[in-house]
């Protein structure tokens, strides 16, 4: 018979909780390992970037509203603007260049 | 204290992005599981306590076959893996003297987005300032789950396809100002960036799920990088 659908939630938020809670109740002290802890100083650029592209080129209707968002937004970024300005300018720039095009 | 109403004030002004971004994505998710047969409140409940973008998306399908709990469990696990090297990195942000409770209630929102923005603050991190990210984007998640199940057309589409990039806006906003002052960082970026282009343009690199080649990605690179350019006490010029 087929699992009930809450079931399935449970087993999946559980293993996820599990995946974020465990390294961090573990790890209590200071890692003092020069490559480990150069190692995470460069996860979250690596992860982000990865994230970020080429995805955000393919994320709306047109790969030219998003390579416009990605330009603003690496514009804005670069010049140090907070994350809110950032978003909404990457926003403002796909959503004035689909206007234009669609 | 003063200082942690300041943090939880601040989280949540930086989670506002946050929000927006899920809220664009949840409201697909609530379409498509509304697709897959879910009810609303399901996907809601889904969304609350998964807080997690592609590890739901995965779910619909294995829900819908109506596969083995441990099949559901295994996807999870891998696709979700990202968020222990995530949850490492965050451990080394935690002051020794925050009470340990914090601890669990900071996991539940380990999140790319909320770990991107939390992991690039200056010197140690409030769990204040973890629970204002955490207050500002859940509802948004949540929100948009329920909105997309309940109606699909209630934003243009328009609007909604906008929507779609301010997650990368903000991933952008957290990655690019360190890069100005390293050339290492800077590289690290490109380099990071082409190579997730390869994984999707190669045919066989692109069957590789989104949350794999993360991981991937990440322990080959930030791996090399350690390796070539390891970062002296409290320097970030390495």
């Amino acid at each position: 018979m087929k699992p009930d659908t809450y079931l399935y939630i449970f087993v999946m938020a559980a293993v996820t909780y599990l995946v974020r809670l465990l390294p961090l109740t573990l790890i209590k002290k200071e890692i003092k390992n020069t490559y480990i802890k150069s190692f995470l100083y460069y996860v979250p650029y690596v992860t982000l970037s990865v994230m970020t592209f080429p995805a955000i080129l393919s994320a709306t209707d047109s790969i030219w509203s998003g390579t416009a968002a990605f330009a603003a937004a690496v514009l804005l970024a670069y010049r140090r603007k907070s994350l809110l300005q950032v978003s909404i300018a990457a926003c403002a720039a796909a959503f004035l260049v689909e206007l234009i095009l669609v | 204290m003063k200082d942690r109403l300041q943090q939880f004030k601040l989280g949540l002004k930086d989670g506002i992005p946050i929000a927006l971004g899920y809220l664009a994505v949840s409201f697909s998710f609530g379409i498509m599981a509304k697709g897959a047969g879910i009810r609303t409140l399901e996907a809601a409940v889904m969304s609350f306590t998964n807080l997690t973008s592609a590890g739901q998306f995965a779910a619909l399908g294995i829900i819908q076959s109506g596969a083995p709990l441990m099949e559901m469990a295994a996807a999870q696990l891998i696709i979700n893996l990202r968020y222990c090297l995530m949850s490492c990195s965050l451990s080394q942000k935690l002051s020794g003297s925050m009470p340990f409770f914090h601890r669990f209630l900071m996991a539940y929102g380990i999140t790319d987005e909320i770990f991107g923005v939390s992991v690039c603050r200056e010197g140690t991190l409030s769990p204040f300032y973890s629970y204002g990210l955490i207050c500002a984007a859940v509802p948004g998640w949540t929100l948009g789950t329920v909105l997309g199940a309940v109606s699909g057309d209630l934003l243009p589409a328009r609007l909604l396809s906008a929507l779609n990039v301010a997650i990368y806006g903000m991933f952008l906003a957290v990655v690019v100002p360190p890069a100005r002052e390293s050339r290492v960082l800077s590289g690290v970026i490109v380099i990071s960036m082409l190579a997730s282009l390869l994984f999707t343009a190669i045919p066989w690199l692109n069957g590789i799920s989104s949350g794999f080649k993360i991981i991937i990605l990440t322990v080959i690179i930030a791996g090399a990088a350690a390796c070539l350019f390891p970062v002296k006490e409290e320097s970030h010029e390495a």
